[in-house]
C-alpha cells in the first residue's frame, strides 16, 4: 500500500515494518493489493455441505502430489524382464517392466507402497467425492440459472475423473488391470462397424501388445490431469463469478451473500480442512491395503482371478455387463453385432451422462423460470427433482451392486443365477417404487412445515380454560425457524393446451409435451404458506394469546415486514 | 508266409485282425499310460493305518444310505468305485462327508470322524477298486525356496485362480455352488482335491500337474497365508469390491463427518 498522505499507516515494530516493506514491494510488482482486496474479501456462505466439492479439490491435490512420486520409479513399458526384487514369491518371473517396478515401488522403495496406497486411496476419495458434491449441488437446485454451463463442466470433471481412474488402474499392469483392460477391449470390439478399427489403433495391434501401457501413461500423467487441472479453474473461476449460492435463511436474499469473508476465515477453515483430508487419507492408507498387485501377478492373457472387479467407480457399468442376458447377439452377413455388450457398456453410461448433462436446461423448459436463483433449494421443496435423484442413486447402485454379485452371492450364501435375475428385475422395478416413495416423502414433509409454521411446535402441555375448554399449548416458532418454513415458492402446472386451437392451428406438440412435463413436476404440489393464511392461522389460534400476549403482538407485528 | 497269405481271404482274418490290433493298442496303453495310483498299500492317515474290514462297518452305518451297500452309488450319491483312498481322506477328514442336508454343495464342516475311522474307511473304499492314494508327508510338505514358492504362484494363477481367487480366498460358482476358500487348508488336502476333483472342481492328475508342482501349489498357498499382508489390513484380499465398500462406509463418512464438525460453528 503505498501512500503517502498523512493518515497513512506507520508501521511502529520492527517486524511490522518488515511486513509492510514486503508487501509494498509485491504490490508496485504484481499488484497484490488489488488481488488482495479482491480475494480477501470475497464472502462465502458457511455450511457442511458445501465442502463436499473441497474434498474432491484437496484428494486431487494429493492425486497430484503423491503420482509425481510415483512417476520417479514407475517405468511405463511392456518390456519383458525377469524379476528380482525382494518380493520371494515373485523371483524369477517373467513379467513387464511396468509391473516390475510397481512391485519395486511396493517392496524397494522407501516409502514408496505408502506413496501407492496414499494414491490409490486419494483416486477412490476423488471419485467418491464428486459424486457426493455432485448430489449436494443436484439436490438444492444449484445447477439452476446462472449456474447451467458449471453443472455441465461438473459432469465433465466427473467423466474426465473415471477415465483417469481407469487409466491409472491399468498401469500396474497386473492381472486384475490387464483383465480390466480386456473388458474394456472387448467393450470398444463391441461398437458396431469401427470397433475392430480402434482396438487396432488404440492397443497397436492385437490385444494387449507392447503399446497399451506407453500409451495410457501419457493418458494418466499427462492428458487427463491436465484436462482435469484446465476444468477445475474453469469450475472455479465459475463459482466466484457467480458468487456460491446459500441456503434459506434470514437475511439471506437472492440479491446478497451472507457469511464470512476468505480472509482470514475461509482461509484457514479450507487450509485447516486440506490436511484433515489429507491426515484422513495418510491415515487409511497407512493402515489399510489397496490393490495388493503382488497377489495378482503379471498380466497374462490367459489367467483370471475369481473375484476380479474394477474400482468402484468403473462397477456400475460391470454391472450392467453382469446384469445384461446374452441373447441379443447377432450375426449379420458375417458381421456379428454385439448388443448385449454395446448396449449395458456404451450405450446406457452414455444416456447416463446425457441426463445428467441434458438435467439443468430440462427442469428450466419445464419450469419456464428463466430467473436467476442465488438460493437453494430444500430438497423437499422439490419433490419431483429429489424423487428423480433418489431413483438415479437406486438405479446406479442396482448396477453397482451386480458388479459384486459373485461376492454378494457367497458372502449371503445364495446362488449368483437367482441373485443375478433378482437384481435384473430390480434394475426396472425399484427406481420407479423410490421415486414415488420419495416424492410422497417430500409432500409429507412439506406438510408437516406448513403444519409447524401455522400452529408453532407441540408442546405436550394440555391447558383447561375457566371455560372447561381442553387446547394444546403450541410454542410458536422464533423467527428464524419460521422464515426458512415460509420463504419457498411453488411452481404451479400449466394447463395442458388441447391439441387444435379454437381456430383450428395445431398446436406444437412440444408444447403439449412441456405441458405435460409440467404437470408431472407439479400436478402434486403442497402451497407454501402465505402471510395471510399465518395472519389466520395466529387469530384461530388466539386462544393461546392467554398464555403469551405479548410474544404474540411482537411477532404480529413482524409479520408484515419479513414474509 | 505263402500259407498267411494265402488264408488272408479267411472269413476268420478280419475278426483276427481286429484282434490283433486290440491287443497292440492295449498292450502300448498299458506301457505308455501313468501308473495308477498305488492302491495295494492300507491307506495311512496322520500315522493311522486304514482297516478294511472296521472301514466296511463305518461305510455301512454312515454311508450306505447314498452311496448304496456296495459303495454302487444312487440317486443321492455317486459310486465311490474307484474313487481312491485320497476323495475319502479329502471329504470325510475335512468334514464334508457324511453330507448334514442336501445343499448345492457340501461345506466344509468340523468332522465328526477320528484319524482312524477315516484311514479305516480309506482302506474299505480303496479295497473296492484301485484310485488316488492319500500322499504321502513327504509330497505334501512345504517347500521354502522362493523359485518354488513363484512357480507355484503361476500354476495357481493358471489353474485355480479363476474360482479360487489369486490367494485362495474363494469365489462364487454358479447355481449357489462355490469354490470354498484355502485358508488354513491342509497341504494334504487341497493335494487330495486336485487329484480327485471333489464337487465341482475338476481333476489335475498327475500328467497335468506334476507331483512336484502339487507341491509348489502348496507351497505358494501356505507362503501367501503365513506372510502378513505388506499393506496392512487386506479388507479379505477379494479386491475393489471391499476396498470400495471400505471407501464410502470409511473414508467418505470420516471426511463427511469432518466437514460437518467444521460447520457445525456456522452463522
Amino acid at each position: 500500500m503505498s501512500t503517502t498522505g498523512t493518515n497513512a499507516y506507520t508501521p511502529t515494530s520492527r517486524t511490522a515494518r518488515l511486513s509492510a516493506g514486503a508487501a509494498d514491494y509485491l504490490d508496485e510488482r504484481i499488484g497484490a493489493a488489488r488481488l488482495v482486496k479482491g480475494f480477501a474479501r470475497k464472502v462465502f456462505p458457511d455450511h457442511w455441505s458445501f465442502m463436499l466439492g473441497e474434498v474432491a479439490l484437496y484428494s486431487f491435490i494429493i492425486l497430484l502430489i503423491s503420482g509425481t512420486f510415483l512417476t520417479l520409479f514407475y517405468v511405463p513399458s511392456m518390456t519383458l524382464v525377469e524379476y528380482e526384487g525382494s518380493y520371494a514369491p515373485m523371483y524369477g518371473v517373467t513379467m513387464s517392466e511396468a509391473y516390475a517396478s510397481s512391485l519395486n515401488l511396493s517392496f524397494d522403495i522407501r516409502g514408496g507402497l505408502l506413496m501407492r496406497q496414499v494414491h490409490h486411496w486419494s483416486a477412490l476419495i476423488f471419485v467418491a467425492a464428486i459424486v457426493v458434491h455432485m448430489l449436494r449441488v443436484f439436490f438444492t437446485g444449484a445447477f439452476r440459472k446462472p449456474r447451467e454451463f458449471n453443472w455441465v463442466l461438473g459432469v465433465v470433471l466427473a467423466v474426465l475423473a473415471l477415465a483417469e481412474g481407469f487409466t491409472g488402474y491399468s498401469l500396474p499392469d497386473d492381472l486384475l488391470s490387464g483383465n480390466g483392460l480386456r473388458i474394456i477391449e472387448g467393450v470398444i470390439l463391441a461398437i458396431p462397424v469401427v470397433g475392430t478399427y480402434i482396438v487396432f489403433f488404440l492397443f497397436g495391434g492385437e490385444f494387449p501388445g507392447e503399446s497399451i501401457i506407453p500409451r495410457l501413461y501419457i493418458l494418466h500423467v499427462f492428458v487427463l490431469p491436465g484436462l482435469i487441472l484446465a476444468v477445475i479453474a474453469l469450475h472455479l473461476a465459475l463459482v466466484v463469478a457467480h458468487k456460491h449460492t446459500q441456503y434459506p435463511g434470514p437475511g439471506r436474499t437472492n440479491d446478497n451473500v451472507v457469511g464470512f469473508p476468505l480472509l482470514p476465515v475461509y482461509a484457514a477453515k479450507a487450509g485447516g480442512f486440506f490436511f484433515i483430508v489429507f491426515g484422513v487419507i495418510i491415515l487409511i492408507s497407512g493402515l489399510v491395503s489397496i490393490n495388493a498387485i503382488w497377489n495378482y501377478g503379471p498380466y497374462d492373457p490367459s489367467p483370471i482371478s475369481a473375484g476380479t472387479q474394477p474400482d468402484w467407480y468403473i462397477g456400475f457399468v460391470d454391472g450392467l455387463l453382469r446384469l445384461m442376458p446374452g441373447q441379443p447377439e447377432f450375426t449379420i452377413a458375417g458381421f456379428t453385432l454385439s448388443l448385449n455388450v454395446f448396449l449395458p457398456s456404451l450405450v446406457v453410461p452414455g444416456l447416463m451422462v446425457v441426463a445428467l448433462l441434458a438435467y439443468p436446461f430440462l427442469e428450466q423448459w419445464v419450469t419456464g423460470d428463466k430467473r436467476e436463483h442465488h438460493l437453494l433449494d430444500r430438497p423437499r421443496n422439490a419433490p419431483v427433482r429429489t424423487g428423480i435423484g433418489v431413483m438415479a442413486i437406486v438405479s446406479y447402485c442396482v448396477m453397482w451392486a451386480a458388479a459384486g454379485n459373485d461376492l454378494m452371492a457367497i458372502a449371503f450364501g445364495l446362488s449368483i443365477n437367482d441373485l443375478t435375475w433378482l437384481l435384473r428385475f430390480a434394475f426396472f422395478v425399484l427406481p420407479p417404487v423410490a421415486f414415488v416413495v420419495t416424492k410422497r416423502i417430500c409432500l409429507s414433509l412439506q406438510r408437516k412445515d406448513r403444519e409447524l409454521a401455522l400452529h408453532g411446535h407441540e408442546t405436550g402441555r394440555v391447558v383447561r380454560t375457566a371455560d372447561g375448554e381442553y387446547f394444546e399449548v403450541h410454542e410458536p416458532l422464533s423467527e428464524t425457524e419460521r422464515w426458512v418454513l415460509v420463504q419457498h415458492e411453488a411452481y404451479r402446472p400449466l394447463a395442458i393446451p388441447p391439441k387444435k386451437h379454437e381456430d383450428g392451428r395445431k398446436v406444437p406438440a412440444h408444447e403439449r409435451l412441456r405441458a405435460n412435463l409440467s404437470n408431472f413436476f407439479f400436478e402434486d404440489r403442497v402451497e407454501p404458506v402465505t402471510p395471510r393464511e399465518l395472519e389466520a392461522a395466529r387469530h384461530h389460534g388466539d386462544h393461546e394469546a392467554i398464555e403469551q400476549p405479548e410474544g404474540r403482538e411482537a411477532e404480529r407485528r413482524e409479520l408484515g415486514s419479513s414474509v | 508266409m505263402r500259407t498267411l497269405a494265402a488264408r488272408r481271404r479267411h472269413p476268420a482274418a478280419t475278426a483276427l485282425l481286429l484282434l490283433m490290433a486290440l491287443l497292440v493298442t492295449g498292450a502300448a496303453y498299458t506301457a505308455l499310460a501313468p501308473d495308477r495310483a498305488d492302491a495295494t498299500a492300507a491307506p495311512t492317515v496322520e500315522g493311522a493305518t486304514g482297516d478294511v474290514d472296521r472301514g466296511q462297518e463305518l461305510f455301512l452305518a454312515n454311508c450306505a444310505t447314498c452311496h448304496g451297500l456296495q459303495a454302487q452309488g444312487g440317486t443321492a450319491g455317486p459310486s465311490l468305485i474307484g474313487v481312491g483312498a485320497a476323495a475319502v481322506d479329502f471329504q470325510v477328514a475335512t468334514g464334508r462327508m457324511p453330507l448334514a442336508q442336501q445343499a448345492p454343495q457340501a461345506p466344509q464342516k468340523p468332522r465328526v470322524f477320528s484319524d482312524q475311522d477315516v484311514a479305516d474307511l480309506a482302506a474299505y473304499v480303496a479295497s473296492l477298486a484301485p484310485g488316488p492314494a492319500i500322499p504321502e508327508p513327504g509330497q505334501v510338505e512345504v517347500l521354502d525356496d522362493a523359485e518354488d514358492i513363484a512357480a507355484g504362484g503361476e500354476l495357481f494363477r493358471i489353474n485355480c485362480a479363476m474360482c479360487h481367487n489369486v490367494v485362495g480366498a474363494g469365489g462364487a460358482l454358479t447355481q449357489g455352488k462355490y469354490a470354498p476358500s484355502l485358508e488354513g487348508v491342509e497341504g494334504r488336502h487341497i493335494y487330495e482335491a486336485m487329484q480327485t476333483g471333489p464337487q465341482s472342481m475338476p481333476v489335475f492328475n498327475d500328467d497335468n500337474i506334476t507331483p512336484e508342482e502339487k507341491q509348489q501349489i502348496i507351497s505358494y498357498l501356505d507362503n501367501v497365508q503365513s506372510t502378513p499382508s505388506p499393506g496392512g489390513w487386506s479388507l479379505g484380499s477379494i479386491g475393489p469390491v471391499t476396498e470400495g465398500l471400505f471407501v464410502w462406509v470409511g473414508a467418505m463418512v470420516l471426511l463427511i463427518g469432518c466437514a460437518v464438525w467444521l460447520g457445525a460453528k456456522s452463522s
